[in-house]
């Protein structure tokens, strides 16, 4: 995929100064990088500088009048205190953590399921496999709002069909207690999460060859047996990517939990995410919402260097 | 990429796959997942006189629901179509020059710029919008379309340039040298070779984008405090606090705000795919 930077080369044609750079070479490569610099310009002001500035506003005190005066003074450490003393901040701490991994853990069971049930050879295999990506490219907003009608406890279909067939006996509360809210967000995001693992696993399977699990068979090998020994090993490079993407989206979602809960009841859902858009943007103390944004930042940059390892060969032409 | 045109078999005809127990098996699984997604067509289509009994099937189906809707979110469609198209065209010129660069210039530099465009996957929403509110008050973009449409871009960018540069490093040197050589500069070359070589990948980068775009939420929430500039994201979010109990209408908007997504699954399928597997592990 990034081997072939080969052709990459437009050599110096007519000047025999190879080793040192002449006047012209640094116009050529003045010229080229302006075909680069207005994306480069463009990320540095919309992901660079939000990093800067979050770390910066986390240090200073932002009142509802900030932005009409323009006065923010630093104020050291004290958002940071008021932060952690929260015990919202520790709650939604964990939250994020359950939220996360248990949206990943049932995505990725699930999806994996469905790619190898999918890289069977049957009729409509791939039209199905393609209608089963709408969840995932609805917006989340909607598939939120569906699936609070979904789960309301009165006119829920969901408990309409599980009293029917007298798996339970009373209505759940599915979004409505605080108990079960959160499992509840969880289940509504596996939803949505299952297409996307489905499909890059099912793309990775493809690159196995065949042949390998034929040879498996020969040797007396099991379904479940050359699942774990030959395929698995095989697709490990692709369920990172998946895991850490998964992982790093995830951590970040805050529209679904929004539409779905608005963060309660009782907090029950309140996420890293929600409590950092609540504190900059409803009570506009815009400087504790950027210490739970860092916060955010820090757990997410651990995940990153994964992602980057999984990465490593496609960094570009240097090296 | 790869993954997907690989898959694309190219069996005798006499060899298609039958109709067995399997089929049956994706057929019973694709209606437990996209039940969800029929129950909101079905609470659209049917009248609120039974309000605790919706049938399993819209027998006798009303669109007075999708008039209210369209009354009320009309606006919201036509807003979040202008931000989402206005996004593409942000998106794809600065992704398609950078990615083009990135590809084939081999110029110092470009793998820290690589490493900073993957690397930009993991900044979490609520921070860049927690930044650029400020920023946007100072520079009067709060409310504005054109503030939308650039946060909006935001989402396909980084996408945007993996999945372009990946397209490009294949196309060979060559070809552009030769168009070089009759005296083209190198950016006349990129708008007449270049770019219509990466039809396919401009097509797919803008779809995705738009998508991105389209079901954008946190920006159009924080950057947005009238209703001047409101998405039909904002609009269900705020339709649902407002009238939960007119369900009707509310699943008839979030059909509407759905639509793209489908149309994009019928007309693009193989843009889509590829986009999926190519600009996550690419």
């Amino acid at each position: 995929m990034s081997s072939t930077q080969n052709v990459a080369v437009s050599a110096p044609v007519s000047d025999g100064t190879r080793s040192r750079p002449s006047r012209a070479q640094g116009r050529r490569s003045a010229l080229r990088w302006c075909f680069i610099a207005p994306a480069v310009g463009y990320m540095l002001a919309f992901f660079g500088y939000p990093l800067v500035r979050n770390v910066v506003m986390s240090f200073q005190h932002y009142t509802p009048s900030t932005f009409f005066d323009g006065r923010a003074p630093f104020n050291g450490l004290a958002n940071w205190r008021a932060v952690f003393s929260n015990p919202l901040f520790t709650d939604s701490l964990w939250h994020t953590l359950v939220f996360t991994l248990g949206s990943l853990l049932g995505q990725f069971t699930l999806g994996l399921a469905l790619a190898v049930f999918f890289s069977r050879r049957f009729r409509l295999s791939g039209v199905v496999r393609a209608v089963l990506l709408l969840p995932w490219l609805v917006p989340m907003v909607v598939s939120a709002v569906v699936w609070r009608k979904l789960l309301d406890p009165a006119t829920g279909v969901l408990n309409t069909l599980l009293m029917d067939v007298h798996l339970i006996g009373s209505p759940l509360p599915w979004l409505s207690s605080p108990n079960a809210a959160l499992a509840s967000a969880v289940l509504v995001n596996i939803w949505i999460g299952i297409p996307f693992n489905m499909v890059i696993l099912y793309g990775g399977l493809q690159e196995i060859p065949t042949d390998l699990h034929e040879a498996a068979a020969l040797d007396g090998a099991g379904v479940w047996r050359t699942f774990r020994s030959v395929t698995f090993p095989l697709l490990r490079p692709v369920v990172t990517v998946v895991l850490v993407l998964g992982f790093m989206s995830t951590l970040k979602i805050l529209d679904l939990i929004l539409a779905l809960t608005n963060g309660g009841p009782a907090d029950s859902t309140q996420t890293l995410g929600t409590v950092s858009y609540q504190l900059s943007f409803l009570q506009l103390d815009f400087g504790q919402g950027a210490v739970v944004g860092n916060v955010l930042i820090l757990i997410s940059a651990v995940f990153a260097v994964l992602y980057l390892r999984a990465n490593r060969a496609d960094f570009g032409p240097e090296r | 990429m790869t993954a997907v045109s690989r898959t694309r078999r190219n069996r005798p005809a006499d060899n298609r796959p039958r109709w067995n127990g399997n089929t049956i098996a994706a057929l019973a699984i694709l209606i437990v997942l996209l039940f969800p997604l029929y129950w909101m067509v079905n609470i659209a289509l049917q009248s609120d006189r039974s309000l605790a009994g919706t049938t399993w099937l819209p027998t006798a189906p009303t669109w007075a629901h999708f008039s209210t809707a369209l009354s009320t979110e009309g606006g919201s469609l036509l807003t979040s179509l202008t931000v989402a198209l206005g996004a593409v065209v942000v998106c794809l010129a600065l992704a398609a020059p950078a990615a083009y660069g990135l590809a084939q210039f081999k110029l110092r530099g470009t793998r820290v710029v690589v490493f900073g465009t993957l690397i930009t996957q993991m900044v979490p929403g609520i921070v860049i919008a927690n930044a650029l509110y400020g920023a946007y008050v100072d520079l009067h973009l709060v409310n504005s379309y054109l503030g939308l449409i650039f946060a909006d871009a935001s989402l396909g960018l980084p996408f945007s340039i993996v999945l372009l540069r990946a397209f490009m490093v294949s196309i060979p040197a060559e070809v552009v040298e030769a168009s070089l050589v009759d005296g083209a500069n190198r950016f006349v070359a990129f708008v007449r070779i270049v770019l219509p070589m990466s039809r396919n990948a401009l097509i797919t980068a803008g779809l995705f984008t738009f998508l991105f775009s389209w079901s954008d939420f946190m920006f159009a929430l924080t950057l947005n405090t009238t209703d001047n500039v409101k998405p039909i994201t904002v609009g269900i979010y705020e339709f649902v606090g407002a009238h939960v109990s007119d369900w009707g209408a509310v699943m008839a908007t979030a059909v509407m705000a759905a639509v793209p997504a489908a149309v994009l699954l019928v007309m693009a399928q193989k843009y889509v795919a590829a986009g999926i597997t190519g600009g996550s592990i690419k």
